[in-house]
């Protein structure tokens, strides 16, 4: 019961807006003082700290970048190629994460995305974060990893099936 | 997308791609380096650089034809305890004629098979493929 809601947790995407199988994906996320870690970090001055934004990148992607295979394989996010922030987010912020799929082959899968804020002056960009993911069955077949090693726990994948968006079944 | 560029030219953009996919300066990508030892690339590394390969050359690249060590390494005809055989070394000559395998010939024992992947051999091999394109 405690590891379940440990999991439930580890999910930094609140939406998905926008759905095209194969090719790109948009998912909202709403930034909130709720959030424990806000007021480590830092006290005073709470800002959402950067891996945070990246593992939510990570969470859009991987569900884009499985889904394009129904989820046939195991993704892992194997190499992040570029990470580059431009400005704070704030608790209250609303956060758009957008991924495209640039390449996909048998073992591998490359996105570009961009992070901004629609509510701020200027609809600020947030960040520009570029990510590689391993497809695991093609690479290491026959190990076998722990459940919390993956993306995809059934939580990722209702919230694809909660959305509007049709995907490919299966 | 067929364009004729010189080997100064491919050499150019297989170092921007090194420098991209591998975070390292552009003196340290010469000809010779070798992309695991000398640039720290691991295995995830060369999916990066084949994918960045493909878009700035216009290019397809099959896993195969980059890596024949894999189809090599599971044949005992080829290897026989972690050094290929004289069939081997017929296969890989055949498979990779984009890279000089004279010295590894000399001593091939396979946990050094990774220095054969140079910047030099990379850009050999993309200049094969425009050639043939």
């Amino acid at each position: 019961m405690f590891y379940y809601s440990w999991v439930m947790r580890w999910i930094w995407i609140d939406k998905f807006v926008e759905f095209n199988s194969g090719e790109s994906a948009i998912a909202v996320k709403n930034v909130t003082l709720a959030e424990e870690h806000l007021h480590d970090h830092f006290p005073g001055f709470p800002v959402m700290p950067e891996c945070l934004i990246i593992e939510g990148m990570a969470q859009t992607a991987g569900i884009l970048v499985g889904e394009a295979k129904k989820f046939k394989e195991k993704v892992i996010l194997a190499k992040i190629k570029k990470a580059v922030f431009h400005n704070y987010v704030r608790p209250g912020d609303s956060l758009r994460l957008s991924a495209k799929i640039e390449s996909i082959a048998p073992e591998a899968a490359s996105t570009t995305g961009t992070v901004t804020c629609p509510d701020k002056i200027g609809n600020k960009l947030i960040a520009e974060i570029d990510l590689m993911f391993s497809h695991i069955d093609q690479n290491l077949a026959g190990k076998e990893f722990p459940k919390e090693n993956f993306v995809f726990t059934d939580t990722f994948k209702s919230l694809l099936q909660g959305s509007a968006f049709k995907t490919v079944k299966g | 997308m067929t364009m004729t560029m010189n080997r100064e030219q491919v050499f150019e953009q297989v170092r921007t791609v090194m420098v991209d996919a591998l975070g390292v300066d552009d003196e340290e990508v010469k000809p010779e380096a070798t992309l695991m030892g000398d640039l720290g690339a691991e295995s995830i590394d060369f999916l990066d650089i084949v994918f960045r390969l493909e878009k700035a050359f216009g290019i397809k690249i099959p896993r195969e034809e980059l890596f024949p060590a894999e189809a090599i390494l599971g044949n005992p005809e080829f290897v026989n305890n972690g050094r290929l055989t004289p069939k081997g070394l017929a296969e890989l000559r055949a498979k990779m004629p984009h890279s000089d395998i004279s010295e590894f010939a000399k001593n091939p024992d396979m946990s050094k098979f990774g220095d054969l992947f140079t910047v030099g051999m990379i850009v050999n091999f993309v200049e094969n493929k425009l050639k043939a394109a």
